[in-house]
């Protein structure tokens, strides 16, 4: 049996049910992500899971013992916040001794627990600052040493790095995922940011409307979306119109020009509108042979951005993005050129669902 | 200075002379006491007077226990009625403010009527309960003042959050009222207690109705029975006052963790 075990989680607010019935396992030692758009439900899972909100049903099983009804002060759970919500009157060692001291263990062990955590998150010189005097990076990372302090069962983390600078946030994201496989600890990470689900996680949960939509690999979500919500969620997507010419050879027509799946047709058979997902990095510019699939049109918009060129291109009434990449001799294209652009027949998607 | 400055300066001068004129004069008044020098002998006496030391001391030991009774009662309040009962803030808000309408001598009044030694609870019936109602009763009159500055200083902090992180981490109400809560609404609890002070110390008309040997009844006293003791009095009122004010700014500014 999984580690954490979640069975059934509803949770209603007044008329509103921002949770409904969630199922998920977190296997020991596993880093989990819940990934969906804001207001999907990803807090109020994490919260009761902490025991700050109680189900309205459902089950939540830690280690085989059921905590439903527990506290959050009975479960040992560490938890990170967004606004990182260091105790403001007390010093970096202070805060992370504050768990150990509710505990009542010893003060030796306090401090050699506090000096280890301290070592752990890399800030061994700044045990006596403030939180004020600290950047938000360094918040955060005193923040999960806290949570870490009193070595919990689960760690939770609700965004914990929406609130800090792009850079930092990469940085802090590889910083937590290597610590988190070091102390081998099962973490449940929230974000909304599909960058930071898929480089950290074990697995992704993708949420959508207080349901879970998807849960799987990262290589699994963002290459083989089940729903139309994940596939245009996790990653840039075009979405083509399309229609089935040819349901048992994956015959789908789009503008006026025949392409082929491998990948089945997610239940449409001949003659049905099809909606189609083609990822930018997918389409290469030229024509292709053999089992490949072309596409003519024309220069729409060309987007520098930097290390990539982002490129529109138009067919006759849909168009997609495509992304190559800067080579400082080759001019790059100009708007209002032809162009041929191909794929493999593995790259393109029929999405579950009717076209609109 | 240019044209738009003036006109705030000039209310702002006639503000400041308009409070210090009388200041000035009482002061100058109360050092005359000796024909034809200034000497500080008013202050001499009054200082030097039992009745004096007496019901200072009084008043400034009743202070001290409003604001115990106070802060205990005020800090949770705010706190639950902010985490748990938002709603319900305009409500209490407006309940705290009912002590400025309500004029003192109706409170008492009604005090006297519902405590009186006929009744059930007769704490006017001794002397040590009737103190324990005027304690009751500056609790409630610097309720304003008190849940105001509390609560001001809560909605600086945030107080879920802390609240969360603190349970998280297998804290239990009472340590996270007093280790998470309380010292980060220091400032607040402090202004709101030198404010209590020195309404406490200033009050008449409860601990006179009360007939308790307060500060206020002795500086009445004094008033009605002296020239320029009174005047020295005065002066020593404002100078507790100001010195409240002044503890009221330099906690603010030395707090650790207010500087950001
Ligand atoms: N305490 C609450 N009372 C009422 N509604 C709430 C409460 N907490 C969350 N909600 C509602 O539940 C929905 C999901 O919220 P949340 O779990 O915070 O989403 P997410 O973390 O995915 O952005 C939102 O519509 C929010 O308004
Ligand atoms: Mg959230």
């Amino acid at each position: 049996m999984a580690f954490l075990s979640i069975s059934r989680l509803t949770k209603t607010f007044g008329t509103n049910t921002t949770v409904k019935g969630a199922d998920l396992e977190v296997e020991r030692g596993e880093f989990l992500t819940l990934l969906g758009p804001s207001g999907c439900g990803k807090t109020t899972i994490l919260r009761m899971v902490a025991g700050f909100e109680t189900p309205t049903s459902g089950t939540i099983r830690i280690d085989g013992k059921d905590v439903t009804d527990l506290k959050p002060h009975q479960r040992k759970i560490g938890m990170v916040f967004q606004a990182y919500a260091l105790f403001p009157n007390m010093s970096v060692r202070d805060n992370i001794a504050f768990g150990l001291k509710v505990a009542h263990r010893s003060a030796s062990e306090i401090d050699a627990r506090v000096k280890e955590m301290l070592e752990l998150i890399k800030l061994p010189q700044l045990a006596d600052r403030y939180p004020y005097q600290l950047s938000g990076g360094q918040q955060q990372r005193v923040a999960l040493a806290r949570a870490l302090a009193i070595k919990p069962q689960i760690l939770l983390l609700d965004e914990p790095l929406s609130a800090l600078d792009a850079k930092i946030r990469v940085s802090l994201r590889e910083e937590i995922r290597a610590l988190q496989r070091q102390l081998g600890i099962t973490t449940i990470f929230v974000t909304h940011d599909q960058e930071e689900a898929l480089s950290m996680s074990d697995r992704i949960c993708v949420m959508s409307e207080g349901r879970i939509e998807q849960l799987g690999t990262p290589f699994e979500i963002y290459n083989y979306p089940k729903t139309r919500f994940v596939a245009s969620f996790v990653g840039t997507l075009n979405i083509l119109r399309g229609k089935v010419t040819d349901g048992a050879a994956g015959r789908v027509q789009i503008d006026g020009q025949e392409v082929v799946t491998n990948r089945g047709l997610n239940g449409a058979s001949t003659g049905d509108e099809v909606a189609v997902a083609l990822r930018p990095e997918a389409l290469s510019i030229g024509r292709a042979n053999g089992q490949s699939n072309n596409l003519d049109g024309v220069i729409d918009e060309v987007h520098f951005l930097g290390s990539v060129v982002r490129i529109r291109v138009r067919f006759s009434d849909t168009a997609v993005s495509l992304d190559t990449f800067n080579r400082p001799n080759a001019a790059p294209p100009e708007r209002g050129q032809p162009i041929t652009v191909n794929f493999g027949r593995e790259d393109i998607l029929v999405l579950e669902g009717p076209a609109h | 200075m240019n044209q738009s400055r003036i006109i705030p300066w000039i209310g702002f001068g006639l503000g400041a002379l308009y409070f210090l004129i009388p200041l000035i004069a009482t002061f100058e008044f109360s050092m005359r006491m000796e024909r034809g020098t200034y000497s500080f002998k008013a202050y001499r006496i009054v200082f030097a007077d039992p009745g004096f030391q007496a019901s200072f001391a009084y008043s400034a030991v009743i202070a001290v226990l409003t604001i115990i009774v106070g802060v205990a009662l005020v800090v949770p309040t705010a706190y639950l009625v902010q985490l748990k009962l938002p709603r319900l803030r305009p409500v209490v808000e407006f309940l705290t403010l009912l002590p400025l309408v309500i004029p003192a001598i109706v409170i008492v009044f009604g005090y006297l009527r519902m405590y009186n030694s006929s009744s059930i609870l007769p704490l006017t019936g001794s002397a040590r309960g009737t103190d324990l109602l005027l304690i009751f009763a500056y609790v409630m009159l610097s309720l304003p003042y008190m849940y105001r500055s509390v609560d001001t200083a809560l909605r600086t902090i945030d107080i879920r959050t802390l609240t969360e992180a603190a349970q998280s981490l297998g804290s239990s109400w009472p340590r996270i009222m007093l280790q998470v809560i309380l010292p980060n609404v220091r400032v607040g609890v402090l202004s709101g207690a030198f404010l209590t002070f020195a309404i406490v110390i200033g009050e008449f008309t409860m601990a006179s109705l009360l007939n308790r040997p307060a500060f206020g009844p002795y500086m009445q006293l004094i008033g009605a029975n002296r020239a320029y003791e009174p005047a020295a009095l005065a002066i020593i009122a404002f100078a507790v006052t100001w010195a409240c004010m002044g503890l009221i700014q330099l906690v603010a500014s030395l707090s650790p963790g207010s500087k950001r």
